[in-house]
């Protein structure tokens, strides 16, 4: 190889890093934005109807001042589970466009369809996005209530004997950070804790 | 120079009754000034009973043992009968809602809890550990 050759392709490995830094940079910064409280509650349709009921649940206020956001929950920490769930985010920009929960009765109509779409998510991930923060291993049962200690007692012990789950989170806990769907029957709810 | 002697001794008199009328009453908000700011009330748990509170009386709705405070009752959903509904409080070990609670006002018996008795907490309530501010010496039926 001449030395101009070297020249060259040691120039376009420099440029190549720069351009692949700022642009990967660029992507993973404007992706965080979108991965914020004030983004996701930007559309009136999240913060009027969904923020509003977070703020009275112990996901919001509590003892600690610890609080989950809007993406905690919503979006999955992992990052080829985020750009999945980002790329079908498109399709909630589409129903923004059409308007189809602009009013807050529209959005209760169709309330129990969504819930069902969120429950059924993670359900799939065995509550993938609720175990980033509660994990069994760190559940101390003695320090629960005798009847939620019962009710997590098979699986923890689950969890720690390194067993599949026959219970995921969102089976018993379902309407703790939003108010529940008209619709739905929490005594019909076979899958419902115990 | 007579009436206003009498009017002397009148509010002299006023004055002495008043307040000896008020010397034996002891008011709730204790050396409180009125205008003073409230006390803050004392912080209080919701108890948790194993096994339930005993009836005061024979129709006494049963007082609620546990936390609601993550409970839902409204028009859409009332999470109470994920464990004390006809379905379910065999396996949850819940006491079912009484017989009562499914008659409708025609006397019609339904599947499910009648809507005149939809809103439990209506009647059903916690309890705190909270002592009464005056003395009572209310005994239950046994």
């Amino acid at each position: 190889m001449t030395k101009v050759v070297k020249r060259g392709v040691f120039g376009t490995l420099v440029i190549g890093i720069i351009l692949g830094i700022i642009l990967w940079g660029g992507f993973n910064t404007a992706m965080e934005w979108t991965n914020t409280e004030s983004f996701c509650i930007s559309c009136h349709e999240m913060e009027e109807n969904v923020y509003q009921e977070l703020k009275e649940t112990i996901h919001f206020t509590n003892r600690t001042g610890v609080r989950a956001t809007c993406p905690d929950c919503h979006v999955p920490k992992e990052w080829v589970h985020k750009i999945v769930r980002k790329i079908q985010a498109s399709n909630e920009l589409y129903h923004k466009v059409l308007g189809t929960i602009d009013t807050p009765e529209k959005f209760e109509a169709k309330r129990l369809e969504l819930a069902n779409n969120v429950w059924r998510a993670m359900k799939k991930t065995d509550s993938r996005e609720c175990r980033n923060c509660h994990k069994f291993v760190s559940m101390d049962l003695d320090k629960q209530d005798s009847r939620s200690a019962d009710a997590h007692d098979p699986h923890y012990w689950e969890a720690v004997d390194g067993n599949s789950p026959t219970k995921t989170c969102i089976d018993c806990h379902k309407g703790i950070a939003h108010s529940l769907p008209a619709g739905y029957d929490p005594a019909a709810d076979a899958t419902n804790e115990g | 120079m007579k009436k206003s002697i009498t009017i002397l001794l009148m509010v002299m008199a006023t004055i002495v009754f008043s307040s000896s009328a008020f010397a034996g009453v002891e008011f709730l908000r204790g050396n409180q000034e009125l205008m003073d700011p409230a006390k803050e009330p004392d912080q209080k748990k919701q108890q948790v009973v194993q096994g339930g509170f005993e009836r005061s009386y024979k129709i006494q709705p049963p007082m609620i043992p546990h936390k609601i405070d993550k409970e839902e009752i409204n028009m859409k959903v009332n999470t109470c009968m994920k464990c004390h509904s006809e379905k379910t409080y065999e396996e949850k070990k819940a006491p079912k809602a009484g017989d009562s609670h499914y008659v409708d006002r025609d006397g019609k018996v339904l599947e499910t809890v009648s809507s005149r008795r939809y809103f439990c907490n209506q009647c059903h309530a916690p309890q705190v550990e909270a002592n009464p501010l005056v003395e009572n010496t209310f005994i239950g039926a046994k």
